[in-house]
């Protein structure tokens, strides 16, 4: 088994995971990561997942590569989301289901698994990227807000459910951050969001690293069940 | 193709009971076989010790035998009789779930 600390985070291809997966990376954690696509990072101590998460065989077969190769894993970060900015009366329900499948399913699968190798070191943190879109309910973002919204529910009964084995669960919503996700939101949209917030400035990859910080750090064992918004969002 | 027998399933049940046993400082039951009652009257843990016992034993299952299966599968927890009830129940469920998957590869 290693003795470095094991970090699994979904969604690395691009944007915030992949930013997370250099910065845990960079503090000698050694890291996994998975996506659709490909990724190289030209790091021996990354290791990329080609996985839909929200297929439960994929998700299951890189869980137990993680536990075969490393024998441990103390951080799964559930960053992989799908989005589809529609109005409602626009939303064809393929694209409901499959944000669902994604977003909820997808972490609750990876959660699943991932909580029963932690669980045998009797140690886990886990994070599950939500979005401020949900507390401030903003207009057509109804079904990716409402999949988002499960995933804090989901967070926070895992939270009851896998205490006992010292695993904690916390949710994290980040303010707009530039990345492939919000490219097509009009400009005006972004820009009314972000002057609504307490603190009235895009997020940024370094903003989320210190949340997850936070909520991994081994001194968190009593932070649990929470969701931490930026931007003064609640 | 899977190298396990049911006196190897038996052995993974007995040995994860155990294991958990004496984590949470219960008492083992002596003997320590297929009669052990898991579920309901008379059983030696409760219905989390399960939920552990379960996780304990599809770990050892990958680990050791490198077999992976979801014992709590939408099957199993819908039939009337639970296939957890017993620890000589848990291990044919194991032994059925085991050839089912080989089944399914041929």
């Amino acid at each position: 088994m290693t003795d470095r600390q094991v970090v699994l985070i979904t969604g690395t291809r691009k944007g915030i995971g992949r930013h997370l997966a250099e910065h845990y990376l960079q503090k000698g954690c050694i890291v996994e990561g998975c996506s659709r696509g490909d990724l190289d990072l030209g790091d021996s101590n990354y290791t990329h997942h080609h996985v839909d998460v929200s297929d439960e065989k994929q998700v299951r077969t890189m869980i137990s590569s993680i536990n075969k190769r490393h024998g441990r894993l103390d951080v799964v970060m559930n960053n992989a989301a799908i989005a589809s900015m529609n109005h409602v009366l626009l939303t064809p329900a393929a694209s409901a289901n499959r944000m669902f499948e994604v977003n909820v399913t997808g972490t609750m699968l990876v959660c699943r698994d991932a909580a029963k190798v932690m669980m045998r070191r009797r140690y886990g943190r886990i994070v599950n990227f939500t979005t401020i879109v949900a507390p401030i309910a903003l207009a057509g973002e109804a079904v990716y807000a409402a999949s988002k919204s499960a995933v804090v529910t989901l967070t926070r009964i895992l939270a009851f459910e896998l205490g006992q084995w010292g695993i904690t669960c916390n949710s994290f919503g980040a303010t707009p951050i530039m990345t492939d996700m919000i490219k097509g939101v009009p400009k005006e949209k972004v820009d009314a969001v972000v002057n609504n917030l307490a603190i009235k400035r895009l997020g940024t990859y370094e903003d989320c690293a210190n949340v997850c910080d936070f909520f991994i750090s081994p001194a968190s064992d009593n932070i649990t069940g929470q969701v931490i918004y930026l931007g003064g969002i609640t | 193709m899977s190298d396990i027998d049911h006196a190897t399933a038996l052995s993974v049940v007995t040995t994860a009971l155990q294991e958990l046993l004496t984590q949470n400082g219960d008492e083992v039951p002596e003997p320590l076989d297929a009669s052990v009652v898991l579920v309901g009257k008379g059983a030696v843990i409760d219905s989390l010790g399960v939920v552990s016992l379960i996780v304990e034993i599809e770990q050892l299952l990958e680990t050791k035998h490198d077999v992976s299966v979801t014992l709590a599968n939408d099957r199993a927890m819908s039939e009337r009789n639970s296939p957890f009830r017993t620890v000589g129940v848990l291990a044919d469920h194991v032994m059925s779930l085991i050839a089912l998957d080989q089944a399914k590869a041929v």
